[in-house]
């Protein structure tokens, strides 16, 4: 146990670290954006007519003539304090703003974890086991075909069948248009978030059967799985048996660390559905200078990934008897 | 008395991918025969890598599928078919295998020796049979990663012992083992056989197996040379050039080494495969050689020891 927490602390002081130097990058490539905030987000025509002394109260606002050094340290400062700042797009704090998207983005981003994690260890257990005969191939076909297509193409082309042509799924947002928020139902949610959810479980569900083929078929390769043969297991009881049981440590693994292959394909979804969840915040923030907004999605995404690993690993603890006994002994 | 396992001309290889899409078909054991009688210890005998534990997957019929088996293996006086190895291995047929790692890492020893069984009578038996390998209660709570080398041996023994096996086949069962532990190890095995089984152990201890082996056969470059009773050996009554080197190689007996190398799979002619190192080769060796009777025992040469030329 003692053992546990102290990996769990490292974990954590590494994980603080690591944010760090993560809001530090993002600082700095917001610095060296060539974008104008001013121009970007008030417009040239509208510049054109205030008067010298409204637009350097607009530059204030944007913090376009701050030392870049001083802002950082600003921003961090609050930020140890638990003050992640005021957004400057939306005129919230940025706290608030990432509450909301991010419960929008959860919804998409679970169901397409769950699909995706379930589905993908289904196939490829399955192709694993079956490595070369046609269940294989046709998985892998799957598998091939869809890690070659940008998730952004693929939300278009269901956009297009499904909502477009066949009609039966929104064009966009997260919720019925105008509606209020207390009549806004789960049936409403699961129905906005279902296009964009398949889009990122398709993507998701390639990859993760596409690892999870390769580890079980290593696995069938393995002296264990042929003694099995050899004192008369059938191939199902082998895969039931010791193949499943094996793969779960490698799955855990992929299933954690998918986590931020979901988060980075749902920017782009999210974009295409005009979803507003954490992504097309994060797009935003991104192209509207809005600086306090982008560094905290881009701290809490980080962390979010980071935990999710955390997780995998504190879950290989508990499963793989190696390290529980091993452990448990020292 | 019958035998229960009698192989006769049998050749295994391997389908390999060469240069381009050109199939090469690689022989790893081209002529090997051999018979197992009941109550019997046979050893194989041949240097580690010649791909003698092949010979062990084929008669379970666990090959791997771009392999291809000819020849004849017959099993209690019936031919041992595809199907027929399905349903009697695991039970009438067992395998002992070399090491820990034919155990699953990630079950505790106890469900892994009853196969998924749960049942009470499963249950008892398992522990009969560690207690027989004097092995605790304790055990079957185990991974194997918690199993000394002795233990996990002795563990894989009783994964044997746990069916009514009619024949054994022992792959490699004392590497890693010191002597007194691989003596030990080996005695198990003789105590099935003293029970009625047959045992084919397969090694490259040519002093070990002549320990417990009723008979040895002689494994060289993917044919069987010799086959001989394992008195003969101390006796001094060995048939091919190449026995009579392993046996002269062991330390009590002078520790003489065998210059040369063995012939890889696919590097064999028509002629004997020992040609090539061997002391008394003619060049009628070149030649084809049959496996022929001699003094009790079998030998695939020309010109072997105590006997006259054919
Ligand atoms: S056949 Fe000839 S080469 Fe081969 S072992 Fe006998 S004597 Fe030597």
């Amino acid at each position: 146990m003692k053992h546990r927490l102290l990996f769990t602390g490292k974990k954590l002081i590494r994980m603080a670290l690591l944010l760090l130097g993560v809001s530090l990058v993002a600082f700095l490539l917001m610095s060296a954006s060539p974008l104008d905030p001013l121009k970007t987000n008030v417009g040239q025509a509208a510049l054109g007519s205030m008067s010298q002394e409204q637009i350097a109260k607009l530059e204030d606002y944007w913090g376009v003539n701050d030392p870049p050094v001083e802002r950082y340290l600003g921003w961090l400062g609050d930020f140890v304090r638990g003050d992640m700042g005021t957004s400057l797009l939306y005129r919230q704090p940025v706290s608030q703003v990432i509450g909301q998207r991010l419960q929008n983005s959860l919804w998409l981003m679970a169901f397409a974890w769950v699909i995706s994690g379930v589905l993908g260890l289904t196939l490829g257990v399955i192709a694993g086991a079956n490595r070369g005969k046609l269940a294989d191939k046709l998985i892998r076909g799957y598998c091939w075909l869809i890690s070659s297509t940008p998730a952004f193409w693929l939300a278009l082309v269901l956009l297009v069948v499904f909502s477009v042509w066949l009609g039966l799924f929104p064009i966009g947002l997260s919720v019925p248009i105008g509606a209020d928020a207390a009549d806004v139902t789960l049936t409403d949610r699961l129905y906005h978030a279902f296009l964009p959810a398949l889009t990122l479980s398709i993507t998701g569900v390639a990859n993760i059967a596409m690892h999870t083929r390769e580890k079980m078929a290593d696995i069938m390769d393995r002296d264990y799985v042929l003694f099995a043969r050899a004192r008369g297991e059938s191939t199902r009881s082998i895969v039931l048996r010791h193949g499943l049981r094996n793969v779960a440590l490698p799955a855990i693994t992929l299933q954690f660390a998918s986590i931020s292959e979901i988060f980075g394909g749902s920017v782009l979804v999210e974009q295409v559905f005009s979803y507003p969840g954490l992504g097309q915040a994060a797009v935003n923030a991104g192209l509207g200078s809005d600086l306090p907004l982008l560094l905290g999605i881009t701290v809490v995404s980080a962390a979010i990934v980071f935990l999710g690993n955390l997780m995998a690993d504190l879950l290989y603890g508990v499963v793989d008897p190696r390290i529980r006994r091993g452990a448990a002994r020292t | 008395m019958e035998p229960i396992l009698e192989v006769r001309n049998l050749s295994i290889s391997f389908t390999q991918y060469g240069r381009g899409t050109r199939q090469v078909l690689l022989p790893v054991i081209r002529d090997l025969s051999l018979a197992v009688a009941p109550g019997q210890v046979v050893a194989v005998v041949g240097s580690s890598g010649s791909g003698k534990s092949l010979l062990a997957h084929g008669i379970l019929g666990i090959l791997p599928y771009n392999s291809h088996m000819a020849g004849e293996i017959s099993f209690l006086g019936q031919p041992l078919t595809p199907r027929r190895a399905a349903a009697v291995r695991g039970k009438e047929i067992v395998l002992v295998p070399q090491g820990v790692t034919y155990l699953d890492p990630l079950m505790k020893v106890g469900p892994q020796l009853r196969k998924g069984r749960r049942d009470q009578s499963a249950r008892t038996a398992s522990r009969a049979v560690l207690e027989r390998y004097g092995l605790g209660a304790d055990t079957e709570e185990r991974y194997p990663f918690e199993l000394s080398g002795g233990m996990a041996r002795r563990v894989l023994i009783a994964t044997a012992a746990a069916e009514t096996p009619r024949l054994v086949i022992v792959d490699e069962p004392t590497p890693g083992l010191d002597a007194r532990a691989a003596r030990r190890v080996l005695g198990h095995f003789r105590e099935l056989a003293d029970g009625g089984a047959g045992v084919l152990l397969i090694t490259h201890d040519l002093e070990l197996a002549l320990t417990i082996a009723h008979r040895v056969a002689v494994f060289y470059a993917g044919e069987t040379v010799e086959e001989a009773d394992a008195a003969d050996f101390a006796a001094g009554r060995l048939r091919h050039p190449y026995t009579r080197a392993l046996w002269d190689a062991l330390p009590q007996n002078g520790f003489i080494p065998i210059s040369g190398a063995q012939p890889g799979p696919g590097e064999v002619g028509e002629g004997c495969p020992f040609a090539s190192r061997c002391p008394k080769g003619r060049p009628e060796c070149m030649g084809p050689v049959a496996y022929r009777e001699l003094d009790g025992g079998l030998v695939r040469c020309l010109y072997p020891e105590g006997g006259e030329q054919p």
